[in-house]
């Protein structure tokens, strides 16, 4: 250590590379007249309720800490909402805990359940913070390619992968980044691998309001699987309350208590404004999440009938906001920097998230009809030069 | 491709062409087009029209918002006097409510005088209307669902996870 260089990065911080969306984001921040497909959160605003409830809170001077599971009251809509939409039982009292989004969800149920030298089984491609999160939490991660079977993840998948020898599977559907869901017949067969080979899940639920044409299961409903599974949702996509940050994990009481261990002294508690908008949001915004989930669903059919007519191969992405399109000749990461130079369209290589994106391309639908509209003929043109 | 996602659609935004109608619906170009034209015909859908903020336009209209109460016998119904209403053309919207009067009219006009004497020569007079309140519109901030002004924001990053 010199003085002129009094701190080293950590070896873990400095083995973990930046994310690749950084990259492209910079990218796509230098060029000009660039209509973005990149972007992995709603376009829409929070409902008004919610933020009407947000600013009530604050203008009443609620600003102090919560609980550090979260106010006892949202603990207790997060119950009901669940119960009611995915058929999820949970205890308000010590089977919910509300995070600050689910990014941190993830990362504290990754240290309390992951020892040095355990490993996590996560499906590729994925979102981009599982791997770091896994790594930061001294664990190593087994990624088990997912393309053969339309990004949908298969116990075959996982046998193949070696995940019988894994602790914990950790995965994101309906997923992101490439709006794949997990049918039951699939769900079912990744749940009697995870019993028979002892794995726990982690399960990122963050989209599962955002299902079209079917509606989303949680691998929590299965048989034996309540037991070993953390159910992770939140606020960001369906509500989209992204910036508000708020989360909730769902889980055995254990568990959960040692999620809140680490919560407690790393979060103390999540965001208290952000709470108040989220108790608003899940007894009155239903109707908004509908029109917003129906509005994505006409952008969703869109956007594949237009990738239909390029040639561009694409399978039917029944969730998220996302679709997954091949591009052609392979390179995903130079397609997409010539199609952001060349024609003003941006979307991240699949690259960025993992080997398995390889080829394709996260065309994010979270952005206005004209705008797609605008994009796809873009990239028309382009193909056609 | 059902009626209602069609009819949502067109609720949302009934300007789009056909062609797109049809890619955001999953069906082809010639059903949505039966589609449409049968619900126009059976009178489902009645007409397509812009949401207009007339405080925009350089040009003064005057829109006032009537409450009618009537007395009915047995041979008038409110749909009698509802024809003779709604027939002029100065007559925007014609409902009837519950509450303290019996109908709710929107009058559009382009001067108040112009329609303080169409309440006056043509509402008042007909026999069955026992009472009108005028009501004139001074500002409107949100019309069919579309709130004027400036909307939120999009700061959303470019490209983000």
């Amino acid at each position: 250590m010199t003085a002129e260089e009094p701190f080293e990065l950590s070896r873990r911080v400095r083995e973990t590379p930046p994310s690749g969306i950084r990259r492209f984001f910079e990218l796509a921040e230098e060029a000009e007249d660039v209509i973005s497909l990149g972007v992995g959160e709603p376009d829409f605003s929070a409902p008004w309720a919610a933020r009407d409830a947000a600013i009530h809170s604050l203008e009443r001077g609620r600003t102090s800490y919560t609980a550090n599971r979260g106010m006892r009251e949202l603990r207790e809509e997060i119950a009901r909402h669940v119960a009611e939409s995915y058929d999820l039982e949970y205890d308000p009292e010590d089977e919910i805990i509300v995070t600050t989004g689910v990014s941190e969800a993830v990362d504290v149920a990754l240290r309390a359940i992951v020892d040095p030298g355990d490993t996590v089984a996560v499906p590729d491609p994925t979102y981009v913070s599982y791997a770091p999160g896994v790594e930061f939490a001294g664990g190593e991660v087994l990624p088990v390619p997912t393309g053969q079977d339309d990004f949908r993840l298969t116990r075959e998948a996982l046998a193949e992968a070696g995940a019988a020898d894994a602790d914990v599977l950790l995965y994101c559907y309906p997923n992101n980044p490439t709006g794949a869901i997990m049918p039951r017949e699939e769900l079912t067969g990744v749940a009697s691998f995870c019993l028979e080979e002892d794995l726990v899940v982690l399960a990122d639920e963050i989209y599962a309001d955002l299902t079209y044409g079917q509606e989303h299961v949680s691998i929590a409903t299965l048989p034996g699987m309540r037991e070993r599974t953390v159910v992770f949702n939140g606020f960001s996509k369906a509500y989209a309350m992204t910036g508000l940050r708020l989360g909730y994990a769902l889980g055995p009481p254990d568990v959960i208590g040692g999620l809140n261990r680490v919560h407690q002294y790393t979060m103390l508690s999540s965001p208290t404004t952000a709470q108040y908008a989220a108790i608003e949001a899940l007894q009155s915004c239903g109707d908004e999440v509908a029109d917003m989930v129906a509005d994505y669903d006409r952008r969703r059919r869109f956007v594949l009938s237009r990738f239909d007519d390029l040639g561009m191969d694409c399978f039917e992405a029944q969730g998220a906001f996302y679709v997954f399109p091949e591009v052609p000749g392979g390179d995903a990461e130079a397609f997409a920097e010539d199609l952001l130079t060349e024609a003003g369209v941006a979307a991240v290589p699949g690259d960025v998230f993992g080997e398995g994106g390889e080829g394709h391309l996260r065309v994010s639908y979270a952005t206005g009809l004209d705008q797609l509209k605008e994009a796809t003929d873009r990239i028309e043109a382009f193909l056609e030069s | 491709m059902d009626d209602r996602e069609l009819i949502d659609l067109l609720v949302t935004d009934a300007r789009r062409s056909t062609e797109d109608i049809a890619r955001m619906l999953d069906a082809d170009e010639a059903a949505v087009e039966d589609a449409l034209e049968r619900l126009e015909t059976e009178g489902v859908i009645g007409g397509y029209q812009a949401v207009v903020d007339w405080g925009q336009v350089d040009e003064e209209r005057v829109l006032a918002l009537v409450e009618l109460n009537v007395t009915l016998d047995r041979e008038t119904s409110y749909a009698d006097i509802s024809d003779r209403l709604a027939r002029f053309p100065e007559v925007k919207t014609l409902q009837l409510v519950s509450g303290d009067y019996d109908f709710h009219m929107q009058v559009a006009g382009d001067s108040m005088r112009e329609v303080s004497r169409f309440v006056s020569d043509k509402v008042a007079p007909v026999p069955e209307i026992t009472q009108t309140v005028t009501h004139y519109v001074m500002d409107t901030y949100k019309d069919r669902g579309v709130e004027f002004g400036d909307g939120d924001d999009d700061d959303r990053l470019s490209v983000s996870p």
